[in-house]
C-alpha cells in the first residue's frame, strides 16, 4: 500500500445502523475486512494485484496498477473514477476480452455478460433477433430459443417491440434490448460500462429501478462502472473509487440499504457528496 | 406497478405513432410524379439540344437529328436482331459478373482475414482497380485466343478488384464496439464472421458490387467491340457493324440501348442499397419518405 492512499473500508453490512457508514482510515484492516467478507459469501469476481499496461518503452501507458478487489455473489459493486482510471480496461479484463499484464483475474468459471454505454445492437437485426443471436451463440436450439427470446424481452418490458429494428427504438429501449441480450448469455456476473451514461435523467431513473428488479429476480452479481456519483450511491451495495493514471483502488465505501432507494433521497445525496469530495481530491492531484 | 406503467408510457411517447406507414394511393402517385418529371425534363432537354445542333448544320452530312434516329430506334425495336443482341450481351454480362463476384468475394474475404495476404495483395488489388480494363485485352487474346473466354477474363479483372475492395473496406469499418459485443457473446472465428463481420460489411460490399458491375459492364462492351467472336452478335458487335457502315442512326440507337440498360441496372442496385440502408436506419427519414 502506498503512502497517501487511504483505503477506506466500511463496517460490516449487518452493522449498518447509521444512515451512512462513516468511511474509516484503514491499513491492514481493509484487507482483513475483505477476507472476512469473502468468508461470508462466495466470491464471484476476484482481482488480485491486477496491472495492465499498453504499449512498450517510452509510450508505455500503465492503465491499472495493482488493483485488488473482490465481489461477492449477488453483490452490486459500483466503480467510480475520473477520466483515465482504467474503468473500461478493468471490465475488459474481467470479461476475458483482454489479458492482464500482471496479477490474477478469477471469476471461478462464471458466465460473464458485458454492457456498454452504447447499446451496440446489430443494426441489421430486429430487437428480437439481436437477443436470439446471443442465445444461438450459446448453442441454444431453435425451438427453445424463440420462447426464451420472448421471455427475455418480457423481462425488460419490451414484449411488443420484438420486430422493431434498433434505429426505430429510443435510447432507453435500445439499452434494455442490450440488457436482454446480456441476460441471454445466462450470465451470473453482469459487467456494465456506464450503461445509462447517454440517457436522459428520467429514463435513467426508471432503468435504475428496472435493473434493481432484474438483479433481484435473477440474483445477479453486478460490477457497474460509472462516473456519475449519484448513480453509484443510488445503485451500489459498495462503491469503489479508482485513482487516475494509473488506476488504483483509493477508497471503498459500503452503502447501507434501508429499503428501496431513490436518487433524490438525502441518504443518496450524502453518499454522493462524499464520493464527489474524494474524486475532486484525486483530480486535484493531477492539477499541478 | 408504477415503474412499469411509467416505462410503457415513455416507450410509447418515444417511439411515436407508426408515422408514414399507410401512404394513400393519391400520395403515392404524387411521389412517383415528383420522381419522374425531372427525368422526363432532362430527356426533353437533351433531345432539344440535339435538334438544335442538327439544325445548326454542324457535321451536316453525318449527324442526323432525333427525328431520324428515334424512328430508326423504333424500327430496330421491331426486329429480332437487337433483342437477340441484348440477350447475347446480357447473358455474357450475367456470367462475367457472377464470376467477378465469386472471385472478388473470395479474394476479399481472404485478404481481409489474413494479414500477410493483405500486406501482399492489398495494394495490388487497388492497383488493378485503377488499371483500364481494356489494357488487358491483348494479354487475354494471346492467352485465350479471341472469344468469349477472353471477354470473361477481362470482366473478372475489371470487376473483381472493386468487389474485393468493397468487402475489405466493409470488414475494416466494422464498428469495434460491435466486435466487442460479439466477442462477449462468445462469437469467434468463422461464426464471428458469419453473424457479425459479414452482415456489418454489407453496405460497403454493396457499394463494391455496384462499382464492380460498372467495371465489368465496360469491359464487356469494350470486349465485344475489340474481340471478333463467331456466333450471334452482341451489342458491341452491332456498334462495330454500324460504324463500318457509317450508320449514324444505328450507332446512336445502340448507344441509347446501352444507356437504358445501364440506367435500369443502376436502378436495381440503388433500390437494393436503399433497402439495406433503410433497414439499418442509415437513411435520413425526411429524405427517405
Amino acid at each position: 500500500m502506498r503512502v497517501g492512499n487511504d483505503r477506506v473500508t466500511p463496517p460490516p453490512r449487518s452493522a449498518g445502523a447509521s444512515a451512512l457508514s462513516e468511511p474509516m482510515l484503514a491499513g491492514q484492516a481493509g484487507l482483513a475486512n475483505q477476507a472476512g467478507r469473502a468468508g461470508e459469501r462466495n466470491i464471484a469476481v476476484e482481482l488480485a494485484e491486477v496491472s495492465k499496461a499498453y504499449g512498450t518503452g517510452a509510450s508505455r501507458l500503465l492503465a491499472l496498477d495493482g488493483v485488488s478487489l473482490t465481489v461477492a455473489d449477488g453483490e452490486f459493486v459500483c466503480i467510480i473514477g475520473a477520466s483515465g482510471c482504467g474503468k473500461s480496461t478493468l471490465l475488459n479484463l474481467v470479461a476475458g476480452l483482454d489479458k492482464p499484464t500482471g496479477g490474477q483475474v478469477d471469476t471461478g468459471g462464471r458466465r460473464v455478460g458485458l454492457m456498454f454505454q452504447e447499446p451496440a445492437l446489430f443494426p441489421w437485426l430486429t430487437a428480437g433477433r439481436n437477443v436470439e443471436l446471443a442465445l444461438r451463440a450459446r448453442g441454444v436450439p431453435r425451438t427453445p430459443r424463440r420462447e426464451q427470446t420472448r421471455e427475455l424481452l418480457e423481462t425488460v418490458r419490451l414484449s411488443g417491440f420484438a420486430d422493431k429494428r434498433p434505429h426505430e427504438l429510443s435510447g432507453g429501449m435500445r439499452q434494455r434490448v442490450a440488457m436482454a441480450r446480456a441476460l441471454a448469455l445466462d450470465a451470473d456476473v453482469l459487467l456494465m460500462d456506464e450503461p445509462f451514461g447517454a440517457l436522459d435523467a428520467m429514463t435513467r431513473d426508471l432503468l435504475h429501478e428496472e435493473l434493481e428488479r432484474i438483479c433481484a429476480e435473477r440474483t445477479l452479481t453486478v460490477l457497474f462502472v460509472t462516473h456519475n456519483v449519484r448513480e453509484a450511491a443510488r445503485l451500489g451495495d459498495r462503491v469503489i473509487v479508482l485513482s487516475s493514471r494509473p488506476g488504483r483502488v483509493i477508497a471503498e465505501y459500503e452503502v447501507p440499504r434501508h429499503g428501496p432507494r431513490r436518487i433524490d433521497s438525502t441518504e443518496v445525496a450524502q453518499m454522493a457528496g462524499q464520493l464527489t469530495d474524494r474524486l475532486r481530491e484525486e483530480m486535484g492531484r493531477h492539477g499541478n | 406497478m408504477a415503474t412499469d406503467q411509467a416505462l410503457h408510457g415513455l416507450d410509447n411517447l418515444e417511439v411515436g405513432p407508426g408515422a408514414g406507414r399507410g401512404v394513400s394511393s393519391g400520395r403515392a402517385a404524387r411521389k412517383t410524379w415528383a420522381a419522374t418529371w425531372p427525368k422526363l425534363l432532362a430527356v426533353l432537354l437533351v433531345l432539344a439540344v440535339w435538334q438544335v445542333v442538327h439544325l445548326s448544320g454542324w457535321k451536316k452530312l453525318v449527324l442526323k437529328g432525333p427525328g431520324t434516329v428515334l424512328p430508326d430506334l423504333w424500327q430496330m425495336a421491331h426486329h429480332a436482331l437487337i433483342w437477340q443482341a441484348i440477350g447475347v450481351t446480357m447473358q455474357r454480362a450475367a456470367l462475367g459478373y457472377v464470376l467477378a463476384l465469386i472471385f472478388g468475394t473470395v479474394i476479399g474475404m481472404l485478404v481481409a482475414r489474413i494479414p500477410p495476404l493483405r500486406a501482399a495483395l492489398g495494394s495490388i488489388i487497388t492497383g488493378l482497380q485503377t488499371m483500364p480494363s481494356i489494357a488487358w485485352y491483348p494479354f487475354a487474346i494471346i492467352l485465350f485466343t479471341a472469344g468469349t473466354d477472353a471477354i470473361l477474363f477481362v470482366m473478372i479483372m475489371g470487376g473483381a478488384p472493386a468487389i474485393a475492395n468493397g468487402l475489405i473496406t466493409g470488414v475494416d469499418y466494422t464498428p469495434p464496439i460491435l466486435l466487442r459485443a460479439g466477442r462477449t457473446m462468445g462469437l469467434r472465428g468463422l461464426t464471428l464472421y458469419r453473424y457479425l463481420v459479414l452482415p456489418a460489411s454489407l453496405p460497403a460490399y454493396m457499394a463494391g458490387l455496384k462499382q464492380g458491375w460498372a467495371f465489368a459492364w465496360r469491359s464487356l462492351i469494350a470486349g465485344e467491340l475489340i474481340v471478333s467472336i463467331i456466333g450471334p452478335p452482341g451489342l458491341g458487335v452491332l456498334l462495330n457493324t454500324d460504324e463500318s457502315n457509317l450508320d449514324f442512326a444505328g450507332t446512336t440507337s445502340v448507344i441509347i440501348v446501352l444507356l437504358l440498360i445501364g440506367i435500369v441496372v443502376d436502378m436495381i442496385f440503388t433500390k437494393a442499397d436503399l433497402a439495406v440502408r433503410r433497414r439499418r436506419g442509415l437513411l435520413d427519414p425526411a429524405a427517405a419518405t
